[in-house]
């Protein structure tokens, strides 16, 4: 049988990291498990340090979806679902995860993660996600100041990065790079929705337009939409972006040129660094953590 | 916390912001709202849940057609009057 694999662009890597750490009974292990509409993340914590996390593709039903995350997460820890003193489900299917304690917003956790990940120098957070994208702008602490999310339709998300990668036959991983491959900066596109954006592009690729060229002037629109989110909230030094898409340096990079301002560096997740996807998963680990300490003092 | 429960488009940005810390959760402006579109939401707030309104989560993303009779230039925001805590406000740019 042919190998269809192979001609899923869209088909992001599924994986999990395990840190090298030791834990004992007696630590503070808890997790936090992101479902979201296109990816679902979980990360376990060992007294408020990162441990493990792992990435899967969210499936259509949540609560199993929540379940293949953090047992993914779990997979090579030795600990088990009962080692976890305490588990916040968070995202867009938070209230489907079954094993949570408690259900908190993914604004909250991506706020509390960035602040994790990057520092307290961190002030503005964009998270773009499968399905939509928020604008936070929060304190030193990682709590959340003011707070936008765009309104409607999949527009300039992960969700149309991986149509766009079907449809141009391109590996979601080379997207960002290959967007940036133009002479000249493309006119963004007009329309930014997903579910015209196939016809749009096709458009395009008629008129002769090179692929990188169409992925540049669609991945210029979806920068477009995010700064303008960004200026709503208040834009305020330092930004740095979480979710799917920050490793889409395409994104990223037209983000920095339409406000004029340099991100803050991501982590360097292939390595040994922090995977910013894992932003929310992260958060809500620390705010189990300390959930739990409070009630221990309860 | 302040949420923008809104929209930017052709027609400019229009957005109903809410204040959460400002907010004391007294359902005034739930009840005034012609449309339903608020709700008593729980929020999680340093580590405490706290009762505050909030758009209601099947509104949140058609503000353009649930709250458009009530922008600022109509002289009818009933739920910014509602408001004694003034947690409730509009951002209405038009282009």
């Amino acid at each position: 049988m042919a190998d269809l694999t192979k001609e899923e662009f869209w088909r992001w890597r599924e994986y999990h990291r395990v840190m090298p750490k030791k834990w004992s009974k007696a630590d503070i292990i808890t997790a936090g498990v992101d479902v979201g509409s296109v990816g679902s993340k979980a990360a376990i914590m060992v007294n408020g340090e990162a441990y493990a996390w792992g990435i899967t593709r969210t499936g259509s039903n949540s609560p199993e979806s929540a379940k293949k995350a953090l047992d993914y997460a779990l997979q090579d820890t030795g600990l088990t679902v009962g080692d976890l003193k305490y588990i916040v489900g968070t995202g867009y299917g938070r209230v489907n995860v079954p094993m949570a304690n408690k259900a908190i917003t993914e604004i909250a956790c991506h706020a509390k993660g960035a602040n994790y990940i990057w520092g307290p120098r961190v002030r503005t957070v964009l998270d773009v996600g499968g399905q939509d994208i928020k604008a936070i702008k929060i304190d030193e602490t990682g709590r959340v100041v003011s707070f936008l999310m765009n309104d409607k339709c999949a527009a300039g998300t992960g969700r149309g990065m991986e149509v766009f990668a079907d449809l141009l036959q391109i590996p979601i991983e080379d997207i960002g790079d290959i967007s940036l491959k133009v002479e000249k900066e493309p006119d963004p596109v007009s329309c930014t929705c997903v579910a015209f954006a196939k016809t749009e592009a096709m458009g395009l690729l008629r008129k002769g337009w090179s692929k990188e060229k169409v992925l540049a002037a669609y991945t210029r629109a979806m920068a477009v939409r995010m700064a303008n989110l960004i200026n709503r909230v208040g834009y305020e030094p330092e930004l740095v972006v979480t979710g799917g898409q920050s490793k889409n340096i395409g994104i990223v990079s037209r983000i920095e040129v339409i406000l004029g301002v340099k991100t803050l560096p991501m982590p360097r997740w292939r390595e040994d660094g922090l995977d910013p996807m894992v932003a929310g998963a992260l958060g809500a680990a620390l705010l189990g953590k300390a959930l739990y300490e409070k009630a221990q003092k309860a | 916390m302040i949420t923008h429960y809104g929209y930017i488009d052709g027609s400019g940005e229009y957005y109903i912001v809410v204040d959460s810390d400002k907010c004391s959760g007294c359902r005034k402006c739930v009840i005034a709202c012609p449309e339903k579109a608020l709700e008593l939401v729980t929020e999680f707030i340093d580590l405490e849940d706290k009762t505050v309104a909030a758009i209601a989560e099947e509104h949140r993303k058609k503000i353009r057609y649930t709250c458009t009779g009530c922008k600022p230039e109509t002289q009818q925001t009933p739920c910014i009057s509602a408001c004694p805590s003034s947690a409730i406000s509009i951002v209405w740019n038009p282009r």
